[in-house]
């Protein structure tokens, strides 16, 4: 067995400068390699654009889909950088936003629940797209969550699970927030639950997966 | 605190940079401090407090980009010192509870109770005969055998071991704190 004084000899011999900014560098690369391919497979499966595009702008349930999955994409990414270093915590006031950002997209459902008819109930939860948005959206993330645990592998992180979540959260975010250029459904319920669920199984996935390969 | 965070904060960066000597000073004072902290932890002279001693400088070698200059570098050496514990622990199916708030024993790291042991075996063997005290400097610390001992010095085997147990005696009575022969 080597001699810690040996070990340490050839660690320190030859040494080279450390790159600058290897973290943020690598972790933009993984995670900018998945959205590329995303979107790529977004225009692939032919999704494209809602065709209500223009119009849609200047109506609200456009912009909370995207509010809704961008803060979540948000809280996902400053995560991810948070962890790849090994001091690196989440701290309360980021869980306090990712569940403020949860109970806000909830109650938006609710009070368009409560205002609406018994009648409408269906159309508003189930939409005409519920069997496929959730789907597309795990689908639309792995290519993200590839490119992300690829680039946390070479990081430190000291909470595997907790950071391949972060990961997974980042990757169905980020993916959700792609597939609402092309998803034309507005109603609060059904952005809760199937883009929640679109967002939910990335996040278990990853931190699954962050448990074993998130070691180091 | 702050003179040990300051001085391994400054090495970190210039090893960062890419200076050797540096580097090389801050391992040497890094793999000290982490094996007090997992001598503490796992008692000492654990048969794997050496592994650990060197898992952690491979880590902090491999992963040395993620700190940040920022921020305190005795707070990521202690996160990963701790995150290599605790794998280890979890490895050896051990019951797992490493506290989090023990930073202080990585900074204030230092073999000063071996050392304090060091010194009061050398004032106690001050205290006995020259030859005596060089018979058991000889065998008992440096480990040489009493035909090696007995040949450099002249005396017998046997006249070695009578005055290495006498000695030996007298220091055990001292260290109960009874001079008297």
């Amino acid at each position: 067995m080597t001699t810690t004084p040996d070990l340490i000899d050839s660690l320190a011999t030859g040494l080279k400068p450390a790159p600058r900014g290897f973290v943020s560098r690598r972790l933009g690369l993984g995670i900018g390699a998945g959205v590329v391919l995303t979107i790529a497979a977004a225009t692939l499966f032919a999704l494209g654009l809602r065709p209500d595009l223009p119009t849609a702008f200047t109506s609200p349930p456009f912009w909370i889909k995207f509010a809704f999955t961008g803060l979540l994409m948000l809280a996902g990414l400053v995560a991810v950088w948070r962890l790849a270093r090994p001091e690196g915590k989440v701290s309360r006031s980021m869980w306090a936003g990712i569940v403020g950002v949860l109970l806000a997209m909830s109650a938006l459902a609710a009070v368009q629940l409560a205002n609406a008819p018994v009648a409408d109930y269906r159309a508003l939860i189930m939409g005409k797209t519920a069997a496929i948005c959730p789907w597309l959206i795990m689908l639309l993330s792995l290519p993200i969550l590839a490119g992300a645990l690829w680039a946390m592998r070479s990081m430190a992180p000291t909470h595997p699970t907790l950071a391949g979540a972060s990961v997974g959260l980042a990757a169905g975010a980020s993916a959700a927030f792609i597939y609402a250029f092309s998803c034309d459904e507005s109603a609060m319920p059904f952005v809760l639950i199937w883009y929640g669920l679109g967002m939910a199984v990335p996040t278990l996935v990853g931190a699954l997966l962050g448990r074993y390969l998130l070691r180091w | 605190m702050q003179p040990v965070e300051e001085r391994l904060r400054r090495l970190m960066i210039e090893a960062l940079a890419g200076d050797e000597k540096s580097y090389r000073q801050l391992l040497s004072d890094v793999g000290d401090r982490v094996r007090a902290y997992y001598s503490r932890r796992m008692g000492p002279g654990h048969a794997s407090t050496e592994d650990l001693v060197q898992e952690t400088l491979l880590a902090v070698h491999t992963r040395r980009f993620t700190y940040d200059s920022d921020r305190p570098f005795t707070a990521w050496l202690h996160a990963i010192a701790r995150y290599k514990l605790i794998d280890h622990l979890r490895a050896s199916r051990a019951h797992l509870s490493v506290p989090i708030d023990d930073m202080n024993d990585l900074i204030s790291a230092d073999d000063s109770e071996a050392t304090g042991a060091r010194h009061d075996v050398e004032k106690l063997l001050g205290d006995l005969p020259e030859q005596t005290r060089g018979f058991i400097r000889a065998v008992k610390i440096d480990g040489r055998s009493i035909a090696e001992v007995s040949a450099a010095s002249g005396a017998s085997e046997s006249a070695v071991k009578v005055a290495i147990h006498r000695g030996l005696k007298l220091l055990a009575r001292r260290m109960k704190g009874n001079d008297a022969p």
